[in-house]
């Protein structure tokens, strides 16, 4: 009986490890315009993305109703991919299936993102993915149909990698998040390190999501590298530099946090971030313009947005005002008028979206504070360097995305 | 120097004491499911919920009421030992006379309710909670630098889980819990208040994993999902040491937390890549092999042994077959 209870008890428990994290969809009416934000609403990448995407997206749809009164009705559905390829994919199905949904945004997370731009290519549907990161998506995986709007791998690692090289931080060694976006993040650093003359010592795969870093961050230690580059997210990164502290790893040696959110900031606290470069495509405090937005998602949500949220809102707007000036919900003509047409909000000034889908605009290099230069809540950064687009992406001319013409 | 498949000693030292310092939460939790299923046949389900608020207790003792840790380690596993009370006397009760996959639901049923509400309320970002000025720092023992606090948790654990198991297993009071085990009437006819026995037994096992929540605090975020990480691992543990066994649950805990400590060091990925990568077919029949010991793969290792040893012995290391 006993040994009936254990295999029982253990089924159970990986079905429910598996499956843990709710499925929020909510099911609407028939609209003509309707958007599904598929982002990770309960797992490592919720608080940079997740229910904030999702308060951006719906912010986004009530400003433009309210500011361009449009003749079609817009609805907003949302689901939970927990981070995995194969729900984000079979979501997307059913989504434009049988809810008719006209365009997919957020996708954070490289593999949902992929798997999801696929889905909507063989089905004709557009994609904006302000969530993931990695270079793939405009390169070897584009698709004419797809739109990345916020940052990408190359830019974080020519911002922070390049910043932290011409600091003096000239040997690394990698712990990265072993799925693709580490894996991009880490061979785009790399690239960047070498170019810079820098020496590469070694590197160490952990699973995603991981909660010890302790036996990678001894590897680490024992390579004697300045610098150590963090090619993780989330949470990842958060308990990385928490527990590098911890292990007498910093300040000997210096941490890169290769993508760093607020969100990640706020958690840590200042003590443990002060002085660390990181690059952002967004900063609540950076202007009147931003600040105004900013302050309008914080009396709703209690936090600060991070640049995939205030993306969301930027992206989402840019593709109704295409919609309502072609006139039509059709994939073709909507992605040809975003194109055509260039990005002038808070989020970005002259921001155009290329063949490869990239949305080009200008990056900022930030510098973490120290706990007594921050004067109130969220002051985090100094903005110490604007990285011009087309510096801070990838240029078409090494691009591997197949639409390119070159 | 090369020493061990690219592995140096003081790297493999290194590995081996942080797998001591994981081995021993691992024993600490395990040893609470082991209790509250070998003494009550409960699968408390919600143990890795009960470790989260723990941790979530001592954070909000901290912040809002000016608790400090010391307190805390004292405060929280009693009060949510407390909340095991209410909810072993409320509703678990109940569920005795009845299959064990009950209890099982139930438990389960209360750690989604517990994680989600604390999700909605707190993120999952989670907050921190800072080391305590003397147990800061740490001391360079040569081969690593060994924080004071990772050593202060493997003292704990330890010291904890040998009383309990010197209690159970050699004081009267112990003896009676055994005892209420095998044969509840008996005892009872006897004259001890066994419902009262099982409640409170239920709540120190909660308050154990309370007790490991609050020793985690300051080394892994505060955050709602920290328990359910966790929790699947300490499952596979108990299974390996045997359902019931106390010393099973201590000695599997700390042995599986040093072999998960040699994997990540990657040695026996290095040591079985030299030995068959260049021999033709058995090569490519021990790559996978090697795949799933290589650092990457470190959180599957403790299952393939939780397989093998379920073929081999499928009462556990130290189990009984009952």
């Amino acid at each position: 009986m006993k040994r009936k209870l254990f295999s029982a008890w253990i089924c159970l428990a990986l079905v429910a490890h598996v499956t843990t994290g709710a499925m929020a969809a909510t099911k609407a009416s028939d609209g003509v315009v309707k958007i599904g934000v598929l982002t990770d609403m309960s797992g490592t990448y919720s608080d940079l993305a997740g229910p904030g995407s999702l308060l951006a997206v719906q912010m986004a749809v009530e400003d433009f109703i309210a500011k361009e009164k449009p003749d079609f009705k817009i609805e907003v559905i949302s689901a939970d991919h927990q981070n995995k390829g194969d729900i984000s994919a079979n979501k997307a199905r059913e989504w434009i299936d049988t809810e008719k949904v006209d365009a997919i945004v957020d996708l954070v997370t490289t593999s949902t993102a992929l798997a999801v731009m696929k889905v909507a290519k063989e089905k004709n549907r557009i994609t904006i993915v302000s969530g993931a990161a990695s270079t793939p998506i405009t390169n070897e995986q584009c698709t004419d149909i797809n739109v990345h709007w916020t940052y990408d791998t190359y830019a974080m690692a020519v911002g922070t990698g390049r910043a932290v090289v011409k600091q003096g931080g000239k040997t690394w060694f990698f712990i990265t998040a072993d799925y693709a976006f580490g894996k991009a993040l880490e061979k785009d650093t790399t690239d960047v390190v070498l170019e810079d003359g820098g020496k590469v010592l070694g590197r160490v795969l952990h699973p995603f999501p991981a909660q010890d870093f302790s036996s990678f961050l001894l590897q680490a230690q024992s390579s004697g590298a300045q610098v150590i580059g963090l090619a993780n997210a989330g949470n990842d990164t958060i308990n990385s530099i928490k527990q590098a502290a911890e292990f007498g790893i910093t300040p000997k040696q210096s941490l890169a946090g290769l993508l760093m959110f607020i969100t990640d900031v706020h958690s840590l606290g200042l003590k443990a971030t002060q002085g660390m470069y990181l690059t952002t495509g967004f900063y609540w405090d950076r202007n009147d313009e931003t600040r105004a937005w900013s302050k309008r998602f914080y009396e709703k949500k209690k936090r600060m947005p991070t640049m995939v949220q205030a993306v969301d809102y930027s992206a989402v707007t840019h593709y109704l005002k295409a919609v309502k000036a072609a006139g039509t919900d059709d994939t073709m003509t909507v992605m040809a008028k975003m194109k055509a047409t260039p990005i002038n909000d808070f989020f970005a000034r002259n921001g155009k979206i290329r063949d490869d889908g990239r949305m080009v605009h200008d990056m900022y290099l930030a510098q973490v504070k120290k706990p007594e230069e921050s004067k109130y809540p969220w002051d985090y950064y100094h903005i110490r360097q604007v990285i011009p687009g087309d510096q801070a992406f990838m240029p078409l001319s090494k691009s591997k995305c197949p639409l390119v013409k070159k | 120097m090369t020493g061990f498949f690219g592995v140096t000693i003081q790297g493999l030292f290194g590995q081996l004491l942080v797998g001591l310092i994981n081995g021993s939460f691992y024993a600490i939790l395990s040893l609470g499911l082991a209790i509250i299923f070998g003494l009550l046949n409960i699968i408390n389900f919600a143990h890795g919920a009960q470790y989260m608020l723990g941790a979530f207790v001592a954070w909000i003792g901290m912040t809002y009421l000016g608790v400090d840790y010391w307190w805390a380690l004292l405060l929280s596993p009693l009060a949510v030992g407390g909340t095991g009370i209410l909810i072993e006397r409320a509703m678990l009760q109940r569920l005795y006379r009845l299959d064990h996959l009950y209890g099982l639901l139930l438990t389960f049923g209360l750690a989604l309710i517990i994680e989600g509400l604390f999700r909605y309320r707190f993120g999952i970002s989670g907050e921190s909670y800072p080391v305590n000025e003397l147990l800061a720092g740490g001391t360079n023992l040569g081969f690593m630098f060994l924080p004071k606090y990772r050593a202060w948790v493997v003292v704990a654990s330890l010291v904890v889980c040998f009383a309990t198991w010197y209690v159970i297993e050699r004081t009267k009071l112990g003896s009676y819990l055994r005892a209420g085990t095998e044969n509840p009437q008996l005892l009872q006819a006897f004259g001890i208040n066994v419902p009262l026995m099982i409640t409170l037994t239920y709540g120190y096992g909660v308050a154990l994993a309370a007790f490991a929540g609050v020793l985690a605090a300051p080394i892994f975020n505060v955050n709602p999902v920290m328990g359910s990480n966790l929790i699947i691992v300490v499952f596979a543990v108990v299974v390996v040491g045997g359902m019931g066994s106390i010393l099973g649950s201590i000695v599997t805990g700390i042995g599986l937390g040093l072999i998960e400590g040699i994997v990540k060091s990657g040695m026996i990925a290095n040591l079985l890549g030299a030995m068959f990568d260049k021999v033709p077919v058995l090569g490519s029949l021990v790559y996978p092999v090697k795949l799933l010991f290589s650092p990457e793969a470190s959180a599957v290792t403790i299952f393939v042994i939780m397989a093998i040893v379920l073929l081999v012995r499928p009462a556990g290391l130290f189990g009984r077959e009952r």
